[in-house]
């Protein structure tokens, strides 16, 4: 009875904070169409995205080529939409393993304090200590040049994040009511992180992650600009600017334009979110 | 000692972790490498002999402790290896092209700030109105754009479209000389020789890839600016000085901006910590003869010593300006003094 009534009143929160906000209904739509083109971009796509056709390279965009066709007489089109799925992967990728390193070292950190959180707080400086797309290069030349290794590199940058904000959850909750309730009916300290603590940190994390998100993913398609990690010819978006670049001062704008549109609007959709998801988990602190 | 000397002192004692950390790391990184580092480093030429008289040049028959302490000194030494790539030592190829980077980073910053902090004013003096929404439009849209997209769009428009901007290639068009070097600034060299030509051909190279830079740290600043700004309105003091009737520039610049200037100068930190990033992609974009230019090129060709040494001086820089940003801090805080 209680638990139904607490779903409505959730239920009316939700659809109170989407009318107020109807940007953050519009990012939920753009967020489900990306993730459905990540699901069935290779099977939607027009033209193969990978097939050369010298006789019609450089076109401009026509009905049968809707982006135009690059240098090599791809679709561009196709090339857009099938590139959602390695970018989404890699950023996904790159924010779970930070998830849930960061988790894991924060809530330790807050839960236990002492010299665990004086060691892990380290870890957390020394990384911010640098430029972090620097370190993410240092990290790639020393890992090699490889798709993981961006995952890889795009993770540790982001880990201080999601340290910062298990720990400061973690620490305000590991003597509440609800803690020593169950530490007095014999949960020792890993129940107790894993069932009381992780649960009503998880939606400030949340925020955490959408906002997180969108920097992922720019942050990795930065990477392949430079020309680390994904390989010509595979279809990522930022790669595709990269070739396209050569040929934006002579005006084929199609190949830098479109695949760079896509890139804006995924990290745009993710931030918006992320202040969505914000006003609904933390009303305070609304802007 | 006054107290904001001793302050000073505290801080800069404060940056010998950082840089204690910052040489840890970067020794991890170099020993992270695959591999056996002695045949990375010989070069794919090599024979066993030239092999192990690397792993001894490099110090790797040693014990890892040995390794730091020769790692340290050496990186003390000035001695930061030899690109493969050119042969050249690493520090002297990153010192000549340090203040290419600079230039372009730091005009990038002026350019930002010049219109940030007008536009967080504006927007927290008129909150709600239509230039606050431009703002928060601005500053969304700001931390979605990738930097090279937005480098490109640029250049299309600007170079392709209005043909306002030169080819964008480089620090200055290769029909024109560049002027004396005293301080690499292109633009400061070529005014301190009073070759006005020369001035006016490296300004135009530099307009797009620093607007291209300052657009990406606009988003911060002028977002730091609007709710520092929002914070000092509110406050008694600016409300006292309302009721005793001083007028509105006064109170908005003097009162209010005074105040928010330490949030706003802590934001610059950060921002900078991005732009050194941001850097290397508009770097990439425009063909600017910088470090970040250098280490993408050294990234791809796996010059490692070249990218190490581009990955310390880059951190050592964000340290230096982090601890520079501090003492102006403790300088302007009119705070600072009064308590002890």
């Amino acid at each position: 009875m209680t638990k139904v009534a607490f779903t409505n009143r959730r239920l009316n929160h939700l659809i109170y904070v989407i009318r107020e906000n109807p940007v953050t209904l519009l990012a939920f739509s753009l967020f489900t169409l990306i993730i459905l083109l990540a699901l069935v971009g290779p099977s939607i796509a027009p033209h193969d995205p990978i097939k050369t056709n010298a006789t019609n390279a450089l076109e401009p965009p026509s009905l049968s080529y809707l982006f135009g066709t690059d240098h090599l007489g791809r679709d561009v089109f196709s090339r857009v939409i099938v590139a959602t799925r390695l970018d989404l992967g890699i950023a996904f990728s790159a924010v779970a393993i930070s998830f849930c390193v960061g988790c894991a070292l924060g809530g330790a950190a807050g839960f236990w304090g002492g010299w665990t959180n004086r060691v892990i707080g380290r870890i957390s400086d020394a990384i911010m200590a640098f430029p972090l797309f620097v370190l993410a290069m240092g990290i790639v030349a020393a890992l090699g040049n490889a798709i993981e290794n961006i995952i890889y590199a795009t993770a540790i940058i982001n880990l201080p994040f999601y340290i910062r904000v298990s720990r400061a959850e973690t620490s305000i909750r590991r003597n509440i009511g609800y803690v020593d309730a169950a530490r007095l009916s014999g949960s020792g300290n890993l129940r107790i992180l894993f069932t009381q603590i992780l649960p009503n940190i998880l939606p400030p994390l949340m925020v955490q992650v959408s906002l997180n998100m969108g920097w992922a993913i720019l942050n990795a398609a930065g990477l392949s600009f430079i020309g680390l990690g994904v390989r010509p010819p595979n279809a990522e978006w930022g790669i595709m600017v990269a070739e396209g670049s050569n040929y934006i001062i002579s005006g084929e704008w199609w190949l830098v334009i479109f695949p760079g549109a896509a890139l804006m609007l995924a990290v745009f959709c993710f931030n918006l979110l992320g202040d969505g998801l914000r006003d609904i988990v933390d009303p305070l602190r609304r802007t | 000692m006054t107290p904001k000397l001793f302050q000073i002192t505290g801080r800069l004692a404060q940056a010998i972790p950082s840089v204690l950390v910052v040489i840890i790391l970067s020794f991890i990184l170099t020993r992270m490498l695959p591999g056996d580092p002695a045949v990375y480093f010989a070069g794919d030429m090599a024979d066993k002999e030239s092999i192990e008289q690397m792993r001894r040049s490099l110090g790797l028959d040693r014990s890892w402790l040995e390794q730091f302490y020769i790692y340290i000194i050496n990186l003390i030494e000035g001695d930061w290896g030899i690109s493969l790539t050119t042969g050249q030592p690493v520090t002297d190829e990153l010192l000549a092209r340090l203040p290419a980077s600079l230039e372009l980073t730091i005009f990038g910053l002026i350019l930002s700030i010049a219109a940030a902090v007008p536009l967080g004013i504006a927007a927290a003096n008129h909150k709600d109105s239509w230039i606050d929404h431009f703002c928060r439009i601005l500053v969304t849209a700001g931390v979605s754009l990738p930097i090279f997209f937005t480098g490109l769009f640029l250049v299309y428009i600007f170079y392709f479209l209005l043909g306002w901007a030169p080819s964008p290639i480089g620090r200055i068009d290769i029909l024109v000389l560049s002027p004396p070097p005293v301080t690499g600034f292109y633009t400061i060299d070529s005014l301190l020789a009073n070759e006005s030509e020369t001035f006016f051909a490296s300004l135009a190279q530099l307009i797009l890839p620093a607007a291209t830079l300052g657009l990406f740290a606009l988003a911060p600043i002028a977002r730091m600016t609007r709710s520092a700004m929002l914070g000092a309105l509110k406050s008694d003091y600016v409300r006292t000085a309302r009721a005793s009737g001083l007028s509105r520039k006064k109170i908005l610049l003097t009162y209010a901006l005074q105040n928010s200037a330490l949030p706003i100068f802590t934001t610059l930190g950060m921002v900078f910590s991005f732009l050194l990033g941001a850097n290397v992609l508009v770097e990439k974009v425009f063909s600017w003869p910088g470090v970040g230019l250098y280490a993408i090129e050294a990234l791809i060709a796996s010059d490692y010593a070249a990218v190490q040494g581009f990955v310390l001086t880059m951190a050592l820089l964000f340290v230096f300006v982090n601890l520079t940003i501090d003492i102006i801090l403790t300088l302007i805080d009119p705070r600072v003094g009064f308590d002890d």
